[in-house]
């Protein structure tokens, strides 16, 4: 079977990368249970969002839409579930199926390897998977929430920089080809 | 049947997940129910992990404490030293206040001054999976007679109550989330209004008629009219009011440390819980580094 293949796009030619049977699994769980663990011992850690920057890394790495997008409303619905009976099952859910699909779809057109492409897309689905969130709390759940804070340009900066390092780490779990 | 090209498959995937979220959420909207199986789930799986990432990093803690950072125990002898010598110079002094002594050692420890309160200690072992909502979760539940809507303190004051009970844990509103809250009045003048969050640090109380005298640095405490609350518990101290109309927008800052809990106590009655008065500010202090009570 093989590990690596790569899509013809036009004239660029873009790898598909497999990871250890497992991996995906193994990483999402270990995102989600530190990202409801890690601020009990360090309360500023709770700036991350590990299971956004999981489905980032995989969709951009799998870039097929359909795996993308499947995973990130898996992390997403777990994110809910975790998150207390007051944040109903889809806010997040919904949040991160965008973000897995469209992470996804860039890394099928596009080389995301390089470090600074990695940080401007993790600020960008920062601040669009927050942004979700905002439209779906006023639209659906008719809660009034702010557009836009300072807090949130810092998190996505926090959160870009974190997951372009977090992102080198991950790339080893991938197979060699 | 008509096939569909693969180029869309995976936006009409798309569609359909992102409309079945939607539905999911509507459904919770217009029917909220507690205790959903994937919730049960969810948490059935994690409370081990974070239980033994509470029991790993507590090992850690104690190995790295006991053995590793001793780099500054030499110097420390020494300042000890100087210290025991100062303090014999006034003993003598503090031999004349015993009387008073006692008292303060009376009040500093919370177990013995609420003996009679039924109240279970528990750890906190995790927190909201994201920033939408400010929960905590602790490793008592339904086994150690926990039910929902008890109340959750410590002995710096009101925490949240109990929003979901599961076998060994239990999740807890804490005041600060948007729909936490409680029933609360102003220590001077009496005056009654729900306390809830914002999803900030701060709260807020409400409905404080804009006519009522409200002064920066008052004490708010529980008022018992929530049934969830006893009476007089700490809720926070006013930081900031607003004239308003009709209500004055009254800004409070929580008494515990809600962003830093790692212990709370369950009252598992409303039995009432005497907290240090407002004179009494160096012993609540004191007391707040007391460990919690158990379950008598």
């Amino acid at each position: 079977m093989n590990e690596t293949y790569e899509l013809h796009t036009g004239e660029t030619h873009i790898e598909v990368h497999k990871f250890f049977p497992g991996a995906i699994l193994v990483v999402t769980v270990a995102a989600l249970v530190l990202q409801s663990s890690l601020p009990v011992y360090f309360p500023r850690l709770n700036i991350l969002e590990l299971p956004l920057l999981v489905t980032i890394y995989f969709g951009l790495s799998r870039r097929n839409p359909s795996t993308g997008l499947l995973l990130g409303t898996a992390i997403g619905l777990a994110q809910d579930a975790l998150s207390g009976p007051t944040v109903p099952l889809g806010f997040y859910g919904i949040a991160k199926t965008m973000v897995g699909y469209l992470a996804s779809s860039i890394g099928a057109r596009l080389d995301t390897e390089h470090p600074a492409a990695r940080f401007a897309l993790i600020f960008g689905f920062f601040v669009l998977q927050q942004s979700i969130l905002v439209l779906i709390r006023r639209l659906l759940l008719a809660q009034p929430e702010a557009w836009f804070n300072l807090h949130l340009a810092i998190a996505a900066g926090v959160n870009a920089l974190v997951g372009t390092l977090l992102f080198a780490v991950l790339d080893r779990l991938r197979r060699s080809s | 049947m008509v096939a569909i090209p693969s180029r869309h498959k995976s936006l009409a995937l798309l569609g359909g997940v992102l409309l079945a979220q939607v539905l999911l959420l509507a459904v919770q909207i217009k029917k909220d129910s507690r205790g959903r199986l994937i919730r049960v789930w969810a948490v059935s799986a994690t409370t081990p992990f974070e239980r033994a990432g509470a029991w790993g990093v507590g090992k850690v803690r104690d190995v790295w404490n006991h053995y590793f950072a001793l780099r500054t125990t030499s110097r420390e002898n020494e300042a000890l030293r100087v210290e025991n010598d100062a303090l014999k110079l006034t003993i003598s002094e503090l031999q004349s206040k015993a009387a008073e002594a006692d008292r303060l050692a009376a009040l500093l420890n919370f177990k013995q001054a609420h003996a009679a309160v039924p109240m279970v200690g528990a750890r906190v072992i995790g927190v909201s999976a994201g920033t939408a909502s400010r929960m905590i979760e602790i490793d008592r539940g339904e086994r150690d007679g926990i039910t929902r809507n008890m109340a959750v303190i410590t002995p710096d004051g009101a925490v949240g109550k109990v929003f979901a009970v599961y076998r060994d844990a239990a999740q807890v509103l804490l005041l600060t989330d948007k729909e936490g809250g409680a029933g609360a009045m102003l220590v001077n003048s009496r005056t009654q209004g729900p306390v809830g969050g914002t999803g900030d640090p701060t709260i807020v109380m409400k409905y404080v008629a804009t006519e009522e005298d409200v002064k920066i640095g008052e004490k708010i405490v529980t008022s018992g009219m929530d049934k969830i609350f006893p009476r007089d518990i700490p809720v926070g101290t006013v930081v900031e009011v607003k004239p308003g109309n009709p209500f004055k927008q009254i800004r409070v800052d929580p008494a515990a440390k809600l962003d830093r809990l790692e212990t709370v106590i369950v009252l598992l009655s409303q039995a009432p819980v005497e907290f240090p008065k407002e004179g009494d500010a160096q012993t609540g202090a004191q007391n707040s580094s007391a460990p919690p009570a158990e379950k008598p």
